[in-house]
């Protein structure tokens, strides 16, 4: 008896909820009309609703993806219930304002909403979560054609939310493809952020999140993670971020936080690091970089160890004498030292600053007569009798063969 | 005139000193490409050959052969040849002879290990600063009697233009550093063949930390289609000018 009554109510809810099919007019009368638990089946047809509030626990569900237009005028779709489902819409057209965030798909205060399977095309702000609990974004395709930072909103973005779930979206075009301020707990796993005017991922205030497996591919800046701690980022690729402010990764004022098994490759810095502390920078592959690292002579307790330094022009920058961070056991394939003991450790430490990138960071136009035979014969004598270069910024135990990541 | 270069072309391909240089490129070139695991760094390694061996080698070699040529050259002036022909041939033999062996010794690994834009903008730049440095030689010879003090100033040529020039240049970007110095950079790289040529390879080399604040001002320019045809133009002109001043210098010599 017990156990029977919480077996009989599931098997009653189901009867409680119901169907609702729409077919052109007005969508929103049927959500009206629906109640908590109900089904909405929208078939592609036109639509005469400006904004689309839904204001009870629906599975909206849009079959052959309709359209739901903006008119460059209006939030296309506004979730102000818990328990909402958005899926499989194309919403297109949301307005543009520099006074309100207008998005395409917004969640105000609401618990486990998930939204799936859109595609959002040329909206101001993509999806946009304000005090979200527990809401799953997946599998959105979403683009935009911003050409200014200031004109243009971003991808997904989410603000004082938690245990928010980002998976498998694809973001192009905006100001910054993904966007946490206050955000904490969430995990951001296989998204795809490419060619987005600011950052790929831009992350304020947000502690205790991780992302995972993410692509961040020629973005105008990279990715930043900024002001947070207990961030963990793990096996992302950071492709191809070129200019003077690009970064695969910007660490500002960072703490507490793991950067494991990520590719850097053909990014003008890999990593920048300025006021960060205590974090784990291992298992990464810096391949074909300008400077792999460049760790600001502000951070404290930096673990770089078991790293592969690949290729690139110069491994790691610095901008002063102080150092308190480790290198250990890393891969650096400018060692030029000897292994006796054939214990695959190099018998000499190596030192991954070199004299020339103290030169380029003190006057940027020598960079003009790098790899110049002048240029070499400084980096040589510098290796010698270091007095440019930090003394303590060594590599104690580097490896003689790269590892296998 | 043909003749002539014919012959100017076997006689130093005969001789040991250049088979040497080819046998040594040639070795040097494929233990570069087959000691590192990856063609970019055999590249990056072949790149201080290019940029230093070669010119060396180019310029003193050309004067020690014009000089030991003296006689031959006399003699060519007392049949009815025009100076400008026998000088041209002159300059034409040693700089294809000295081209073939660079492109044996160098551009066929080259072309063999690493037949990428970066290696074939090397193999360009080593044909044209063979070619460059010919012409500074004859030039260095012709303006000189004597064979020592001739030898002594090309070595100086040659030691300013890979070594002290650079040193110049950093002193200077060091002193001024409060300026804004990277567009005059451009100006003055154009001054030292040996500077543009390394510039250009540097481009495809090192691009992402060229892309840098500094660096895409070089890339805007040499980048550009309008800044390779100048800096392709200035490298040409580093080969014509030595060689049109020193045919003036040959036309008016007392032999």
């Amino acid at each position: 008896m017990r156990y029977l009554i919480p077996i009989l109510l599931l098997f009653n809810l189901p009867v409680f909820a119901k169907t609702h099919v729409a077919k052109g007019g007005s969508l929103q009368q049927v959500i009206n009309i629906a109640g908590n638990g109900d089904t909405i089946l929208v078939y592609p047809a036109s639509y005469t609703d400006n904004e689309i509030v839904i204001t009870r626990s629906v599975y909206l569900k849009g079959v052959n993806y309709p359209v739901l237009d903006g008119k460059k005028k209006h939030e296309v779709i506004a979730i102000k219930a818990n328990n909402v489902t958005v899926d499989g819409f194309k919403i297109i057209r949301s307005g543009n304002s520099s006074i309100e965030d207008i998005a395409g798909i917004k969640i105000y205060n609401s618990k486990n909403v998930v939204i799936r399977n859109n595609i959002l095309d040329d909206t101001f702000f993509g999806i946009y979560s304000q005090y979200g609990t527990n809401c799953t974004i997946e599998g959105n395709k979403i683009s935009a054609y911003g050409k200014a930072e200031l004109q243009s909103g971003n991808g997904i973005h989410c603000w004082k939310s938690d245990s928010m779930r980002i998976i498998n979206n694809n973001i192009t075009g905006h100001r910054d493809g993904i966007y946490f301020e206050f955000v904490t707990n969430a995990i951001i796993w296989r998204n795809n952020s490419h060619g987005n005017i600011r950052y790929g991922l831009h992350f304020m205030f947000s502690n205790n999140d991780s992302y995972v497996s993410n692509i961040f591919e020629n973005n105008g800046a990279g990715v930043a993670v900024m002001y947070s701690h207990n961030v963990k980022m793990f096996r992302n690729f950071f492709e191809e971020n070129w200019g003077d402010a690009a970064y695969g990764l910007l660490l500002k004022e960072i703490s507490d936080s793991y950067i494991e098994g990520n590719y850097f490759t053909r990014n003008t810095s890999g990593i920048f690091m300025e006021g960060a502390s205590r974090i784990h920078v291992s298992k990464n592959t810096f391949r074909s970089n300008g400077w792999g690292m460049k760790i600001q002579a502000s951070c404290m307790e930096i673990n770089v160890e078991r790293n592969n330094f690949l290729n690139n022009t110069f491994d790691v920058g610095t901008n002063g004498n102080l150092v308190l961070n480790k290198f250990d056991k890393n891969y650096w394939d400018k060692y030029e030292g000897y292994d006796i003991n054939k214990d695959k450790i190099g018998d000499i430490p190596f030192r991954p600053v070199s004299m020339y990138s103290m030169i380029v960071e003190k006057n940027p136009p020598a960079m003009i007569l790098f790899r110049s035979f002048i240029a070499a014969l400084l980096d040589k004598t510098e290796k010698i009798l270091p007095s440019l270069t930090p003394e303590n910024l060594k590599d104690d135990r580097p490896l003689m063969k790269p590892l296998s990541l | 005139m043909r003749k002539i270069i014919k012959y100017v072309i076997a006689d130093i391909l005969r001789n040991k000193i250049v088979i040497a240089y080819t046998i040594v490129l040639l070795a040097l070139s494929l233990s570069v490409f087959n000691l590192e695991d990856n063609a970019n760094k055999g590249l990056l390694s072949l790149l201080n050959i290019v940029l230093i061996i070669v010119p060396l080698i180019s310029i003193v070699f050309s004067t020690i052969y014009v000089y030991n040529s003296s006689e031959f050259i006399e003699l060519l002036v007392s049949q009815p040849l025009k100076r400008k022909t026998i000088w041209l041939s002159l300059f034409l033999g040693l700089a294809v002879s000295l081209a073939i062996a660079f492109f044996i010794g160098a551009g066929l690994p080259i072309i063999l290990y690493a037949s990428s834009t970066t290696g074939i903008t090397m193999l360009v730049i080593g044909l044209m600063l063979t070619i460059i440095f010919v012409s500074i030689a004859v030039l260095a010879s012709v303006t000189t009697r004597d064979k020592a003090k001739g030898i002594g100033k090309s070595i100086l040529l040659w030691l300013y233009f890979s070594i002290l020039f650079d040193g110049l240049v950093l002193f200077f970007l060091f002193q001024f550093a409060d300026y804004p110095l990277e567009k005059p950079m451009v100006a003055v790289s154009a001054l030292n063949p040996i500077d543009l040529g390394r510039i250009l390879i540097l481009l495809q080399l090192d691009v992402s930390a060229l892309m840098g604040y500094t660096g895409a001002i070089f890339k805007d320019f040499f980048g550009s289609s309008l800044g390779i045809t100048i800096a392709s133009t200035v490298l040409i002109l580093w080969a014509v000018l030595p060689l049109l001043w020193s045919l003036k210098r040959f036309n008016a010599k007392d032999l």
